[in-house]
């Protein structure tokens, strides 16, 4: 009986040490940002300054706040259709055939490229096209970040839509088959009616996945510290000004990247936990 | 009569509505795939050609050895070397504490699925899944660059990399133990088995592939990670094993490879090889997923 509470006493001991890794990492994170927030205080969070300069240093984190916020948004945007047709195809039209097999499993290839090879496949094979469409000179900016970001989330939003819309009961659909509806209008009055809070969950989550994205977002947006202007502006965002940045950072301005890191780890941990709600109360 | 021929045209009109709707849900799922299929073959077509016996024996070349090649219209010379033995080193640590561990929770978890404690650790878990992985590269940089090696080291990166590891490996540790039957452990326990025996001899083996799969799934996701790397195993021209170090991974050199123009031919070829290892990793876990979906 001893040896089984000390089998007991292990399996809980681990147990502590992800609670204790998880406090660890958010005190680690807001002592860290605390110098930056003393200096700056809230004018941190909408300043749209940024100035390194040494002896009149000025950190805002507005603009990558802004530009987090937008090439998510517009990710999503991006998204949307090609994931929900994608799980129309998967749980719907061609529910339980290979075609919807093989169709799920290359979408959920993309979930396994790494964001690296997004990047530079980005960099290489998609900035010249929109070169080319003459939009953008120099083909890098918030639309292109999210074009590619875009694709990037379309797995998550398609695991999860599929899975929620093939749970739709049959018994729903087939009633509304039998008043004579159309597959269209059983689609838009029963699947979506009975499914929209998961397919919203879905979506929620794939925001947070979008929203902590870095490389490809780096090689991709232009990397200039504003306010983004237009869909070919380019800017930065939250994640993208740490990976860059936080090498040869230091004092106030390694503090100021903590602090982004701060807001990035709040903004992320809300919108996967409206996610997680949404699902729980709905599903 | 009229209202007869009204009816048809509305049914006509609804049919082709129908039909154009599922046309539309086509293309946009054939859209959807498209991105997966362009990028393969661009990096295959562009990165085949580096791709030799030595891309692996040799480490990375400078920049001068790289432009003399280019100008000549020779292959760039050396390959990935130091950035394979610096992935596979920090990989290894990072599995060796985050497999264990990961494990023991789940199990926790599973086990005392109904108090709250273990809910909570659960949605921790699922919280810290979240995080983006440029923050577990602050938190590594933090702890481990500035609290423990004093500079950058093999053993930051993997610190990051065990905290990304860890909630993948909870989660499907959790999720197999569920499947395992309740009589199979009432059996052990039956028998006078002490718990921990139970776990290593019933619990464990009933769950393997299932564990394997995850374990698979989770390296799949890491192996690629770039930016927590940035903050804390910073890079290294040489092959290194000392955990203390800077060492490179195969992520970082094509980071490294992308920002000197004389490279690019060598991004090609590493990226292809990152993302068929990566792809690769991916497809043996799903299908180990899909031959054994019961135990």
């Amino acid at each position: 009986m001893g040896g089984d509470r000390i089998t007991r006493g292990v399996l809980f001991g681990s147990s502590l040490i992800i609670v204790l890794l998880s406090g660890g990492i958010i005190l680690s994170l807001t002592g860290g940002a605390i110098p930056a927030f003393k200096e700056f205080g809230l004018r941190f969070i909408f300043s749209t300054q940024w100035d390194p300069t040494a002896g009149k240093e000025s950190y805002g984190a507005m603009a990558f706040i802004a530009g987090t916020v937008i090439t998510s948004l517009l990710a999503l945007i991006i998204c949307i259709p090609m994931a929900f047709s994608a799980s129309l195809f998967i749980s719907e039209y061609f529910k339980g055939t290979r075609g919807a097999d093989i169709l799920r499993g290359l979408v959920d290839l993309l979930a396994g490229i790494p964001s690296i090879v997004y990047g530079f496949w980005g960099f290489y094979a998609l900035r010249p096209l929109i070169i080319s469409t003459g939009l953008s000179d120099q083909g890098f900016g918030i639309f292109t970040a999210s074009l590619v970001l875009a694709i990037m989330i379309v797995p998550y939003a398609t695991s999860i839509s599929s899975e929620i819309i093939a749970m739709v009961p049959v018994e729903l659909k087939e009633a509304a088959y039998s008043m004579g509806a159309t597959r269209r209008e059983v689609i838009f009055n029963v699947v979506i009616p009975s499914a929209r809070s998961g397919i919203m969950a879905s979506f929620i989550l794939a925001l947070g996945r979008a929203l902590g994205e870095t490389m490809a977002v780096t090689m991709l947006i232009g990397n200039a510290n504003i306010i983004p202007k237009g869909l070919f502006s380019p800017g930065n965002t939250m994640a993208s000004v740490i990976a860059n940045q936080f090498g040869e950072a230091s004092g106030l301005k390694m503090s100021a990247l903590i602090a982004t890191g701060l807001l990035l780890f709040a903004i992320t941990a809300i919108v996967n936990a409206l996610g997680k709600i949404v699902i729980k109360r709905f599903a | 009569m009229t209202k007869e021929i009204f009816l048809n045209e509305n049914i006509r009109q609804r049919n082709r509505k129908n039909k154009r709707f599922r046309w539309l849900v086509i293309a946009g799922s054939v859209i959807t795939i498209i991105p997966i299929f362009l990028i393969v073959a661009n990096l295959a077509v562009k990165g085949v050609r580096q791709i030799n016996i030595s891309f692996f024996t040799e480490t990375a070349p400078d920049t001068f050895q790289a432009m003399i090649a280019t100008s000549n219209g020779e292959i760039i010379p050396g390959g990935i070397a130091n950035g394979l033995m610096g992935s596979l080193l920090m990989v290894i640590i990072a599995s060796l504490m985050s497999i264990p561990v990961g494990m023991m929770t789940g199990i926790y978890i599973y086990e005392n699925s109904t108090s709250r404690y273990a809910s909570f650790v659960r949605s921790i878990s699922e919280i810290l899944q979240g995080v983006p992985s440029i923050i577990l590269g602050i938190i590594a940089y933090l702890w481990i660059v500035k609290g423990v090696t004093r500079g950058y080291s093999a053993f930051a990166g993997s610190v990051a990399l065990t905290i990304m590891m860890l909630p993948l490996i909870i989660r499907s540790t959790e999720e197999t133990m569920k499947m395992i039957p309740l009589p199979i452990r009432e059996a052990a326990f039956a028998l006078g088995v002490p718990y921990y025996k139970m776990i290593i001899k019933v619990l464990i083996p009933c769950s393997f592939s299932g564990l394997a799969t995850g374990i698979l799934l989770a390296l799949s996701r890491i192996l690629g990670e770039t930016a927590p790397l940035m903050l804390t195993a910073l890079g290294s021209p040489a092959i290194s094993l000392d955990i203390a170090k800077p060492v490179s991974a195969v992520p970082l050199l094509i980071w490294d490879f992308y920002n000197d123009p004389n490279m690019v031919n060598l991004v090609w070829s590493a990226s292809l090889f990152l993302m068929i290892f990566v792809l690769s990793l991916n497809l043996l876990s799903r299908s180990l997923a899909a031959k054994h979906k019961y135990i």
